[in-house]
């Protein structure tokens, strides 16, 4: 293996472990707002994206309305259309792969992915981590669903490895002036918009930083 | 939790994951389109790092979680490995709450 792939091995199964401590959590938090076992682990299976679930959950264990959890979960998913408007440039493949591909469209696999210097690699770190994170994510989820106690995930700063692996991740495309003044863009309409925007749409609205691309080079 | 809102969600959450994927395909894009698109990962990682450090829920804070990832900024200006950036930024964060800064 050479070592950008041994990199992103290793990352991957480290992000994927802090991934699984979360999916206990969310199995336990889940079962408690009374969920089955059963729906808990077909939402981790099936709708697969991380922040949109603990969302749904947790309105719906506070007594709000089926609606109100699903809006929630739906602005934060959609930046998920934004990774796959932009994997489709790198992953090749037919229909069927494309299909699977999808689900594991994700902050942490379009992140690997494209901070990856050569196609081929790209499209090995989508698949890696993708594939480390579901099942990461979906073991954590059974375990907590069953067991109903988890540990804290921020005792041990997991929370801060996505931010952190985010940051090696975002190094490359900060290498040209566009890339940088798209990032700094980006990160200051979220800073802004956080206070003021629904929960998931500061990311969304962060997107405008591609407009640098709009004039020619 | 119901049915109907588990299946509905998982529907909703494909739906935006397979669209540009699917729909789009491999076909080639305008070149304006492409060059945007290419700056993506820029704009929305940045985005994702703010998010991640500096917020909870709609609220603006600053707790344990920013040294860690100033840590791992320093990790990976020194150009360490991935993991060893993401541990650095865990790590950091985990003693930073252990000292009391929350």
């Amino acid at each position: 293996m050479p070592p950008d792939e041994r990199q992103v091995v290793a990352a991957s199964v480290t992000l994927g472990a802090a991934v699984g401590v979360f999916a206990i959590a969310f199995g336990v938090g889940s079962v408690a707002a009374g969920a089955s076992v059963a729906q808990t682990c077909a939402m981790s299976l099936l709708v697969f994206t991380g922040a949109s679930q603990f969302l749904a959950v947790s309105v719906v264990s506070a007594g709000g309305s089926a609606l109100s959890a699903f809006g929630g979960a739906v602005l934060l998913a959609a930046r998920n259309a934004v990774y796959g408007l932009t994997m489709s440039r790198h992953l090749g493949g037919r229909l069927p792969t494309r299909l699977v591909a999808a689900q594991i469209t994700i902050d942490e696999s379009t992140a690997m992915a494209t901070a990856q210097s050569t196609a081929v690699s790209r499209r090995r770190a989508f698949w890696i981590t993708g594939g480390s994170v579901y099942v990461f994510w979906n073991v954590g989820t059974l375990i907590g669903a069953l067991a109903g106690s988890a540990v804290d995930p921020e005792a041990f700063g997991l929370d801060a490895a996505f931010p952190a692996g985010f940051v090696a991740m975002v190094v490359p495309h900060l290498e040209s002036r566009r890339g940088r003044a798209a990032a700094l863009v980006g990160a200051s309409v979220c800073l802004v918009t956080i206070p003021v925007l629904p929960v998931g749409l500061p990311i969304l609205v962060a997107s405008v930083g591609v407009l640098f691309g709009v004039r020619r080079p | 939790m119901t049915w109907a809102l588990v299946l509905s969600l998982a529907g909703a959450a494909y739906a935006f994951k397979v669209t540009g994927l699917v729909v789009v395909g491999g076909r080639s894009l305008p070149a304006v389109v492409e060059r945007c698109l290419s700056l993506v990962p820029a704009a929305l990682i940045s985005a994702l790092i703010v998010k991640d450090t500096l917020s909870t829920g709609d609220e603006l804070v600053i707790d344990a979680r920013l040294p860690g990832v100033l840590a791992a900024v320093v990790a990976a200006r020194l150009r360490a490995p991935l993991i060893v950036v993401i541990v650095v930024g865990a790590g950091v964060t985990a003693i930073a709450r252990v000292v009391g800064l929350d």
